[in-house]
């Protein structure tokens, strides 16, 4: 699978997430994010920044506990609820915000 | 909860040169989901996963030493390291990346304890399961 | 008829560099790449000890970027041991008649 985006192919697996995270921006993340049936709004584009982070320090998508634990600690109770994330995320906050953010699949999702 | 178990993981093997590390680090990670009792033991090579400064961009694969670090976000609180494994490598505690935890008054606290021969096989002997990498 | 020995596994896990030492001529070369590098690191090891006995007879190498992946730092290893990136891997194979591997 691909997403066509500029002119070119950028490859992702069979589920959409992208294969090499180097080739992210926040353009393409616009488009699969369309491809998701999702309108990035600020708070979207909050959820998804922080994950891009959380990668950056740890090389680790987190598993969704971990994510709204961490979001917690940084955002407040508020945008970190279960109910809130699966609001902007309602295919499942981790794998969607993942994928729109070029991360590979969460690990610690069973 | 009744149920509990205490599990091991026991590393021993160097990383980047094989797979194990990395194995064993995933399958701490999605086994966390399970809410059990883990350790992690570090002996052996298994102490040369741990150090700092681990630069991989020149060997061409996937730097996972970071990732030790998040492992207190999956509520993994404690990494034993062994003392005569570090100091046979000529290795010392001040080699190790920095591990920590949150505890219950919300201060990070290290992750990281460095124990005798005699003391990490108390810690093996008390193990309901032990997982070896 | 020199030879270029190469060693992959850790010295503290197997014996393939006591084995390789213990083989290898005056005039030889030992380098040690992949997880081999963890012996090269200096202190008061036995594995530091057997390479400094080697090596009147022997030059050592420890590969570079295998090393910096280990948090080796290149000023941390026994001395009198040579680090060589990839290029310089290919020079020492070049240099001797041929090369062989101890696993």
């Amino acid at each position: 699978m691909s997403y066509h985006f500029n002119g070119a192919d950028i490859a992702s697996d069979e589920e959409g997430y992208l294969t090499d995270l180097s080739l992210w921006n926040p353009e393409l993340a616009l488009l699969i994010a369309k491809d998701e049936k999702i309108e990035m709004s600020d708070e979207h584009w909050e959820v998804v920044n922080f994950l891009r982070e959380y990668y950056d320090e740890y090389q680790i998508a987190p598993a969704i506990r971990v994510l709204t634990k961490a979001l917690k600690k940084k955002l407040g109770e508020e945008k970190s609820s279960n109910k809130y994330l699966y609001e902007l995320f309602p295919y499942g906050p981790a794998k969607q915000a993942c994928k729109i953010a070029g991360l590979p699949k969460p690990t610690g999702c069973v | 909860m009744s149920d509990t178990k205490r599990f091991l993981y026991v590393n021993r093997k160097a990383p980047h040169g094989t797979v194990y590390a990395l194995e064993s680090l995933e399958v701490v990670l999605i086994g966390a989901a399970f809410e059990q009792d883990v350790s992690l033991a570090f002996l052996d090579d298994g102490v040369f996963q741990l150090v700092k400064k681990q630069v991989t961009t020149g060997i061409g694969v996937k730097n996972f030493a970071p990732t030790y670090r998040a492992l207190g976000d999956y509520d993994v609180k404690k990494l034993y390291v062994e003392r005569e494994s570090l100091a046979e490598r000529g290795l010392t505690e001040d080699d190790l990346m920095e591990v920590t935890h949150e505890n219950d008054d919300e201060e990070d606290v290290s992750s990281i304890e460095i124990v005798d021969r005699a003391r990490m096989a108390q810690i093996m002997a008390a193990q309901d399961v032990v997982l070896s990498f | 008829m020199s030879t270029l020995h190469t060693v992959n596994k850790s010295p503290y896990e197997r014996g393939s560099l006591d084995s390789c030492l213990a083989h290898a001529l005056p005039g030889d070369a030992v380098l040690l790449i992949e997880d081999a590098v963890v012996g090269a690191r200096a202190g008061s090891t036995r594995v530091a000890e057997a390479l400094k006995a080697a090596m009147p007879g022997c030059t050592i190498h420890v590969l570079g970027p295998d090393l910096a992946a280990r948090g080796i730092p290149a000023d941390a290893v026994v001395e009198g041991v040579s680090v060589v990136d990839y290029g310089g891997f290919v020079d020492l194979a070049a240099t001797h008649d041929k090369s062989q591997a101890w696993l």
